[in-house]
């Protein structure tokens, strides 16, 4: 496909083969095939003499089999019919974001107190669906993964899934989120008005604080506060090293050693929420690869949609040797037609976000769910 | 504009309440929005209410971003007349304290504690009851007071949470479950659960006629049976038009033979068509790749058959939503009878 000049594309070959590659997160909306890409990825590092983890979040069922992943069970496990010949090793695993909320708490507190949190109502809500806590998870397993190929030596590529969050920025922005909701000023209201800003600051609101506590026990009901209470009262020791860990991680997602790839498809939705990301990730000056646009139609030949349309019309016109003709003309200027379409949405990003490497993958006819199609995704994101 | 004789089908007739839903990337805010303006042209009064805070549908329509007040979106030649809502949970909750327990500027007061807040966030619950709320409000207004007075609104569509979440948002009344035992909170999560279990709600499951979204699909009718929510239609959306005839599926099935190959390039010849020889393998490739398609989407779709639901099919477009490509929606729906 003809590119204009001076649009750089992406090429994930040199990436995945320069060693102080380390982390490859990739992001973005919903249904644009991020976990294709990544485990796509994750096989061509592989047979390219990467030792490779994958850490899949939500994989489609059959995607997830061709990984060998059966069960949600929080571990990677060896991906078989890997060539590892060139030395490498494909590990893989889905998130169990319960499982790896509940390892935290059981690292950073005593057995007891760890025990009497893990049970705590409010705990069970926040850590089963709380919107973000599947971003937060993703992060500290990300964390624990990159200490654990440090200290065992077992993997030198991470390839990390992020979570399917209705937008892309979710997830650097849940982290975040679940944070300051704890360390929030109602929150330390309840649990110790004091330290909400000294105690003539208290006293000046304390009516007002007496109101709204008044008003959310009526709302929320007075179990759920004493949850709170009890929760935030338990979490308050060990919140240093929990905020600790969430800050790491975010700094390593700063670090040379990590490359995002963005996901998009060819519609503007998807390629608005690549934009917005693109823009975020510079903010941030989190290290940006590229941009993978998925299931771009492409066309064969040099036939232009008006000609074939004219010529199908021609045909109907006249008696053709077969019918077929002219309705394979039209899926031609059908084709076409959503081509344009496509070149025409990855035009206006790339014009909109000069110097972001860009690579395209053709719409494949089938799903991909087997080691071959994911390598044959894996040649086209070579660049 | 299309004929409104076309019988309303029999899974979605008599619903006020059309709740969509589908895996992300199915286009189920195109869909909630192609339904509404389907009913606004029949001369109907209908809101189109978002509640992710994603202004989908301010983008569907080219307008500006929609605040937490109805907004005109257009007026129909026929009479009817679309407006547009983004639900915001912390408004929702400013407005439900106030209506409540009348606490006036005690409201402002709360936000400034960070309460409206933390009150949004810390229940999942909650903030479901208050963004369904809002549309279980507008649903119920009336014209004026007594039992005779019109709804205000025909028809309300509401672009839900996708998929993975819509059981557990729906289902507000497990959710409150454990935080509100009675009061306000729990009449309004029952007043709603009965709503949404009444014969006017009907929640729609988009799909594409793909492995995963076909699997969510089938998945999340599975959850809203086991949640006694009425299902009203499942959408399959962006169906590939087959362009080719059933002929020509005969001639092509099994690879094209030589004799077909070298009567197209003579009929490529024939229209002016350049290197006939070339175009006609790469027409015949595309025709292979497109039957393979077509294939993949008999196989889903027969899945989606299965499940013994009325079933609605929208077309994908070639040149996308641009165009009026909206409104071509909204005529296919109707002319299906969904609405």
């Amino acid at each position: 496909m003809a590119r204009p000049t001076g649009s750089p594309s992406l090429r994930l070959d040199d990436l995945i083969a320069d060693p102080q590659t380390r982390i490859v997160v990739c992001c973005g909306s919903g249904g644009v095939g991020k976990t294709t890409t990544a485990a796509a990825l994750g096989v061509r590092a592989a047979e390219q003499g990467r030792r490779v983890v994958v850490l899949t979040i939500d994989p489609a069922l059959r995607l997830a089999q061709s990984l060998g992943l059966t069960a949600l069970d929080n571990t990677p496990r060896p991906v078989t019919g890997i060539d590892t010949a060139s030395g490498g090793s494909l590990d893989a695993m889905m998130l169990d974001m319960k499982r790896t909320f509940d390892e935290v708490v059981e690292q950073h507190a005593t057995p007891e107190k760890a025990a009497q949190i893990l049970a705590n109502p409010f705990y069970v809500a926040v850590s089963s669906s709380f919107a973000g806590t599947q971003e937060y998870m993703a992060m500290e397993k990300l964390g624990q993964l990159r200490e654990q190929a440090r200290r065992e030596d077992r993997w030198d590529l991470i390839v990390v899934d992020t979570p399917p969050s209705r937008s892309a920025l979710d997830f650097l922005d849940a982290p975040k989120r679940l944070g300051s909701f704890l360390d929030g000023r109602f929150i330390r209201i309840l649990v110790a008005p004091a330290k909400a800003g000294g105690k003539a600051y208290f006293k000046a609101v304390g009516a007002t604080v007496t109101v709204a506590v008044g008003v959310m026990t009526k709302v929320l009901g007075g179990d759920l506060l004493r949850d709170v209470q009890t929760f935030v009262a338990a979490l308050d020791t060990m919140f240093g090293g929990f905020r600790e860990r969430a800050d790491a991680t975010y700094a390593l997602l700063q670090d040379a050693e990590t490359a995002f790839v963005v996901v998009a498809s060819p519609d503007r939705d998807a390629l608005r929420e690549a934009s917005f990301f693109v823009e975020r990730l510079g903010q941030e000056r989190m290290p940006l690869a590229g941009v993978v646009v998925n299931r771009v139609q492409t066309l064969a030949g040099n036939l232009s949609r008006s000609r074939a349309e004219d010529a199908a019309a021609a045909l109907d016109e006249a008696t053709p040797r077969s019918s077929a003709s002219a309705d394979l003309l039209r899926l031609h200027a059908d084709l076409a037609t959503m081509a344009e379409r496509h070149q025409a949405q990855i035009g206006r990003f790339r014009s909109g976000n000069p110097g972001i490497a860009v690579t395209q993958v053709p719409a494949a006819a089938r799903d991909i769910h087997d080691l071959e199609g994911l390598r044959e995704v894996g040649a086209t994101l070579a660049g | 504009m299309t004929p409104s004789s076309t019988p309303t089908h029999p899974a979605t007739a008599g619903v006020r309440l059309h709740i969509v839903t589908g895996k992300g990337g199915t286009g189920k805010t195109t869909v909630a929005a192609a339904l509404a303006i389907a009913i606004a042209r029949q001369g109907k009064k209908v809101l189109l209410a978002e509640v992710e805070d994603r202004q989908g549908i301010s983008q569907i329509f080219d307008i500006a971003p929609l605040a937490h007040a109805e907004t005109l979106i257009f007026n129909d030649p026929a009479g009817g007349s679309l407006w547009g809502l983004a639900v915001e949970p912390k408004a929702a909750l400013l407005e439900y304290l106030h209506k409540f327990y009348r606490l006036g500027r005690a409201g402002g007061l709360l936000e400034k504690l960070g309460a409206v807040d933390f009150a949004t966030t810390i229940a999942p619950g909650l903030r479901d009851v208050l963004l369904i709320g809002k549309v279980y409000e507008a649903v119920g207004r009336r014209t004026g007071r007594g039992r005779s007075a019109a709804p205000v609104y025909d028809a309300v569509v509401l672009d839900a949470p996708p998929t993975g979440r819509i059981g557990r948002f729906l289902g507000v009344n497990e959710e409150v479950a454990e935080i509100a035992k009675v009061g306000p909170i729990r009449g309004q999560a029952d007043s709603i659960t009965a709503l949404l279990q009444s014969r006017i709600t009907a929640v729609h499951v988009v799909t594409l006629l793909e492995e995963m979204p076909v699997q969510e699909c089938i998945d999340a009718l599975a959850e809203l049976t086991a949640k006694r929510m009425p299902l009203g239609g499942i959408v399959v959306n962006q169906v590939r038009d087959p362009i080719l005839s059933d002929a020509d599926l005969d001639d092509l099935a099994g690879g094209a033979s030589p004799q077909l190959r070298a009567a197209i390039a003579d009929d490529l010849t024939h229209a002016g068509v350049a290197q006939p020889n070339t175009t006609a393998d790469t027409l015949l490739a595309e025709a292979a790749e497109h039957l393979e398609r077509l294939d993949l989407q008999g196989e889903q779709d027969q899945r989606i058959q299965a499940q013994g639901r009325a079933v609605f099919y929208l077309t994908a477009l070639a040149d996308g939503l641009q165009s009026g490509g909206i409104t071509v929606l909204a005529d296919e729906l109707h002319a299906q009878g969904m609405v």
